[in-house]
């Protein structure tokens, strides 16, 4: 399986859906009354935390399947889905202190929504950890998709055991309808093309980690054969 | 099964009693995390009251932690494992048996470890002690309960001892922001009303991840 066309077909796309994004925000978006330009933000740390969230979301599915399975190709899917996810947590974490220090006047506050985010990153990154500390394949991949349930299980869990707190961040605008309509157009760009992203890179990983996966075990062979 | 489960909790029970290679340890750690915080805490020594439910529930996770790392551990010495594995039973009643021994284990090292926080920072406490030995055992279990199953996992790495705090605290944060809460309430407010929340939480916590760890056992332990 190498690079297929729809990889192509989807590169492309990514491409042109990164370029149209980026207008959206920048210049179609109007400017925020009280935060100005600062605001824009926004349109990439929403989409962001929806495509990390999905992406861990497809790390349960693929690990539970993997335990259901047993086939090689679900592990793959959940360490790349995992990695990815981590990767736009990780965006998240990063976009929300630059937009935080200028309107809260601090980086970081312990609230439900930023506490739970950051343990969520936690989990995922120990989860890659786990990964990265077994050596035997079959071992890593069901070692690795029992913590993976257990994360996702602990995620919801983390949210309610601190939901009372006093929160600071924004509240989900989009379900309220808090967000002007002027700005759901680049909101909802800005998704499309992170989602797209997201696809794209998952379908990589995956080729890059089976094609990793296939070399393990033909070196392994070797091996045994010397 | 209940006999089954009390045959492998039996079985850690005894090897501790004989040897108690974790208890010893479990003990002189949670001490040495008092003293740490008696003086990580002296320039606030006035407030200390309100700092005491956080320091009893790091030096109770650390020395859960080391406790948890032995579980696995010692069983991979001389092959051990491979002959609990044998034992046929559901793999689940190990997980039963295990997390049972490692709570009693927590539970043992959590009392002495409280009296002497008493001690340490000079606090009476009489009429809370039933409360607080709720709040004890029901964030012991929701511990124990996710703990035991990461501590098969950790044994399964490279890196075991250094793993297991990793992966294991993010997991149980929920418990011990429910546990640090509620034994503030005990010991600093008379509004035992308020206990509700945090210890139905925890009962909760305990009893989704060990039906998790209960069905998942299995393919940790895989050989």
């Amino acid at each position: 399986m190498g690079k297929s066309r729809l990889d192509n077909v989807l590169g492309v796309l990514v491409l042109v859906g990164v370029i149209v994004a980026l207008y959206m925000a920048f210049l179609e978006a109007p400017r925020e009354r009280t935060m100005g330009d600062l605001q824009r933000i926004f349109y990439f740390h929403v989409p962001a935390g929806m495509v990390g969230l999905l992406a861990l979301a497809v790390n349960f599915v693929a690990s539970v399947m993997y335990l259901v399975k047993k086939n090689r190709w679900w592990d793959s899917l959940a360490f790349s889905a995992a990695e990815i996810g981590v990767m736009f947590m990780t965006i998240v974490l990063v976009t929300g202190p630059i937009w935080a220090k200028p309107v809260w006047l601090v980086w970081w506050t312990w609230s439900p929504r930023l506490t739970s985010s950051l343990l969520l990153w936690m989990l995922y990154v120990a989860y890659l950890l786990i990964r990265n500390y077994v050596p035997d394949p079959d071992r890593r991949a069901a070692t690795s998709a029992v913590f993976g349930i257990v994360a996702f299980i602990d995620a919801p869990i983390v949210w309610f055991s601190i939901r009372w707190w006093r929160d600071l961040h924004p509240s989900p605008m989009i379900e309220s309808g808090g967000l002007a309509p002027e700005m759901r157009p680049a909101l909802w760009t800005c998704a499309a093309a992170f989602l797209l992203l997201f696809t794209y890179l998952l379908r990589r990983r995956l080729f890059v980690e089976t094609a990793r996966q296939d070399v393990e075990m033909l070196s392994r062979r070797i091996e045994m054969l010397r | 099964m209940i006999a089954k489960v009390w045959a492998i909790f039996r079985k850690d029970m005894l090897i501790e009693l004989r040897t108690k290679d974790s208890l010893n340890a479990m003990l002189f750690f949670g001490i040495v995390v008092l003293v740490i915080f008696n003086f990580a805490l002296e320039p606030v020594r006035e407030s200390v009251r309100a700092a005491v439910p956080g320091v009893l529930w790091v030096a109770f996770a650390f020395a859960g932690t080391l406790g948890l790392n032995r579980m696995f551990a010692a069983e991979k010495e001389n092959s051990c494992l491979q002959g609990l594995l044998m034992v046929p039973v559901d793999r689940g009643i190990l997980y039963l048996g295990k997390m049972l021994a490692a709570s009693v284990f927590m539970l043992l090292t959590e009392a002495v470890v409280f009296v002497l926080c008493l001690v340490f920072f000079n606090l009476t406490v009489w009429s809370e002690i039933p409360w607080l030995a709720l709040i004890f055992l029901v964030g012991t279990l929701g511990f124990t309960s996710v703990g035991t199953l990461l501590s098969a996992v950790a044994a399964n790495t490279r890196m075991r001892e250094v793993l297991l705090p990793l992966i294991l605290f993010p997991v149980v944060l929920p418990v011990i922001v429910n546990a640090v809460e509620a034994t503030g309430i005990v010991l600093n407010t008379v509004d035992y009303g308020a206990l509700r929340l945090p210890v139905t939480f925890m009962s909760v916590f305990t009893i989704v991840f060990t039906t998790v760890a209960y069905l998942l056992f299995d393919f940790v332990l895989e050989d």
